[in-house]
């Protein structure tokens, strides 16, 4: 006898039978009120995650300097408020998140242990990945974080797997499937929208726009810069979010949530945002103006800006210095940590090759 | 293995030694090609405008404008496709992906189009493309920027794959590439861009400039595919390697006092058989090192062919040297690098028997 399926839903009816399709403005829900309505404490947390991944990330870049990071090491400042404010609304025990190389950001977004990050960065034994992947290969099962991946765009197709799973397991998650401005190029990309509109599966496509693919500007290698557009040929609404703040997005996350939620198929969300550091740590980073980069700084800088929502929401310079004084240290430890713990065995090499050792 | 090419080094030395690393004769290559046929395009991620992540696109765009010198998007399935097309429609496309990890996508363009287009249209149409891919590892780059792939288009038939070791070899042999009618697959060590690697790591690398390697002639001038290229000659045993192995076996054979007739391959399809076969029947032994991991790599392909042609000649089994069957790690590099103790413990073995 067949096994009976997992799911107990009906399997879902073509998008072409979906009338209402054009009336799936998710983007008219988050213009009608963009900022999420945060309570003091999460305004708090939101600014500690995001200053953490700030810190971390300066830290990273000097132990890049001194060569404990070797290769490649691509930092996530500039775009902190992108990780948080979606991860931030995720149901931490259903919902699966996917990116790709830039990812040291959505790894402390879930309150992963700092050392053990760092300590995959300088490739030691007690790395997350046990040194095995690097800056760009950090996975936890725990949180299902299904990777850092290296290969640009290809982590995408992945998460359309891994909303599918969701979907035959009936187990209420969705999937978070990051990429970039560059990534979203990638065939593959447009394969997966296309599986994932059609089996309506539960997945939120984010493209951190964050203006450059490695040297290119956007419009300098796409046609359609507009990223949130992109959907529309396969009936997936789109949603055009300023990525500088981080209400907004955990707001848009909201939005989006609960449409695939809802069983009505995937989103993609376009985050406007912005690193300030080069590509990886190799970037001479020739293809923009200085002054670029410092406007962006001084004026949508996104810890900035929700330090100013906490200023006028009763918190003291005092109170967030103390707290910024903590992630140092923090960090600090963690940098000792990655620097002072063993490489693995040379007999590592050998192991999670395939299930069986051979 | 050509007498020729040898003998045109002096000559180049008599024009006041221009002295280039590997990218900078690549860069050469690519100007001189693009300068004269207008049907060569040089294409691909961040090599317009930016001049190639590697800088080996520099300048180009500038001199011949980005119709000819253009910055596509990031697909590489695309990328190959369109060079396919635009090649079978008779420009000379030269593809950059940008790293050899990265050329997975574009696969099935490679395999199903670009070498087989020839055969199945019974010669009508051709795939004159060049695909330049920086490969191998030695940089840190862990399993995403590191790979040594070359294999796998070794075992497509209609594929040609070369491999520079040296600047002016470089030169020559992309120039050849470019002019070749067939598809080929020009994969750049681009642990050995700014100098040779001995294989100590810790060492900091000499520049090309001091090795007479780098003497790269003004202009045009071409190196024949499948000729491989005599690197040191000696009696004890026959060294076969390509890229950057190259360099680190004729470190490990001069600190070792080891008389070697080390073959450079510079082209593994087309392949220089008589050179390596006449080398191993002289010495009766045969080394094989090579980057990628060991098992269906090219240096199987070596050893079978060195036993077929070679074997009663041969006084020791032919061993290989290679990395291991793992993917490249990102930690551990050197562990898994095939490094001089590795090589120098092959050689002992070899010469023991």
């Amino acid at each position: 006898m067949a096994k009976a399926p997992r799911s107990k839903k009906a399997p879902s009816k073509s998008p072409v039978e979906d009338s209402d399709f054009i009336l799936h403005s998710l983007q008219d829900a988050l213009e009608k009120d963009r900022r999420y309505g945060a309570s003091k404490e999460q305004l708090l947390h939101f600014y500690e995650q995001m200053l953490l991944i700030r810190r971390f990330e300066e830290r990273a870049g000097q132990l890049y300097g001194l060569g404990l990071i070797g290769g490649f090491c691509h930092l996530y400042i500039g775009q902190e408020a992108v990780a948080i404010g979606l991860q931030s609304a995720l149901d931490g025990d259903k919902d699966s998140v996917i990116t790709g190389y830039r990812d040291h950001g959505h790894m402390l977004a879930y309150g992963i242990d700092p050392k053990v990050i760092m300590a995959e960065l300088t490739g030691r034994e007690a790395g997350i990945s046990k040194g095995k992947g690097g800056s760009m290969h950090m996975f936890s099962t725990e949180h299902k974080f299904y990777g850092g991946h290296g290969i640009v765009g290809a982590q995408v197709a992945l998460g359309g797997g891994l909303a599918l799973a969701h979907q035959y397991n009936d187990d209420g998650g969705l999937c978070l499937a990051y990429f970039g401005d560059g990534a979203a190029n990638q065939g593959q990309v447009y394969e997966t929208m296309n599986m994932a509109a059609l089996w309506k599966l539960p997945i939120v496509f984010v493209v951190e726009n964050n203006q450059y693919a490695m040297g290119t500007a956007v419009g300098r290698s796409s046609a359609e810069t507009e990223f949130h557009r992109r959907g529309t040929a396969f009936r997936i609404p789109g949603m055009d979010v300023n990525g500088m703040d981080v209400l907004e997005v955990r707001q848009a996350a909201e939005i989006a949530f609960k449409h695939v939620r809802d069983g009505k198929g995937p989103v993609l969300m376009e985050c406007n945002t912005y690193r300030y550091r080069g590509h990886s740590m190799s970037d001479p980073a020739k293809y923009r103006t200085r002054e670029e980069v410092q406007d962006i700084r001084e004026h949508k800088d996104p810890i900035e800006g929700i330090k100013k929502v906490l200023l006028e929401n009763g918190s003291t310079e005092d109170e967030l210095k103390a707290i910024d004084k903590d992630i140092r240290k923090t960090v600090t430890e963690a940098a000792d940590f990655a620097e002072n713990s063993p490489e693995p065995e040379a007999s590592e090499l050998y192991t999670d090759v395939l299930v069986e050792e051979y | 293995m050509s007498e020729t090419e040898t003998k045109e080094l002096p000559a180049a030395e008599q024009q006041d030694e221009r002295r280039l690393n590997m990218i900078e004769a690549i860069n050469d290559a690519l100007d001189v090609s693009m300068g004269r046929d207008d049907d060569v395009v040089v294409m691909g991620e961040d090599v317009g405008y930016f001049g190639g992540v590697f800088r080996c696109t520099a300048g180009l765009q500038e001199k011949y404008g980005k119709t000819r010198v253009f910055d596509t998007p990031i697909n590489e399935c695309g990328i190959i496709a369109v060079a396919v097309g635009m090649g079978a429609y008779g420009l000379r496309p030269v593809p950059e992906i940008q790293f050899a990890d990265y050329i997975y996508p574009g696969l099935d363009q490679l395999i199903s189009e670009a070498a087989r287009l020839r055969y199945r249209s019974a010669g009508e149409y051709i795939a004159p493309l060049t695909v330049r891919s920086p490969f191998g590892g030695g940089i840190f780059g862990g399993q995403t920027h590191s790979q040594s792939p070359e294999a796998i288009f070794t075992h497509v038939s209609g594929l040609k794959t070369v491999i520079p070791a040296t600047p002016y070899d470089a030169k020559g042999l992309l120039i050849s590439c470019i002019e070749d009618n067939d598809p080929v697959i020009f994969f750049e060590p681009k642990r050995i861009y700014n100098g040779p690697f001995s294989g100590y790591y810790d060492k900091p690398v000499q520049p090309w400039k001091k090795f007479d390697a780098s003497v790269v002639p003004e202009g045009y001038y071409k190196i024949p595919l499948g000729k491989a290229r005599q690197v040191t000659e000696g009696e004890q045993l026959t060294i076969l390697a390509y890229g950057t192995m190259v360099h680190v076996v004729e470190a490990v054979c001069r600190e070792k006092g080891v008389e070697a007739d080390i073959l450079d391959l510079r082209t593994l399809v087309p392949l220089d058989i008589e050179t390596i076969e006449a080398s191993v029947e002289r010495t009766g032994r045969c080394l094989i090192v090579h980057e990628a991991t060991r098992t269906s790599g090219f240096g199987a392909e070596l050893s079978a062919l060195v036993t077929e042609r070679c074997f009663y000649h041969l006084e020791a089994p032919v061993e290989r040297v290679t990395g291991f069957d793992t993917p490249y790690p990102h930690s551990l590099e050197w562990a898994y690098f095939p490094g001089p103790i590795r090589i120098g413990e092959a050689i002992d073995k070899i010469l023991k028997d």
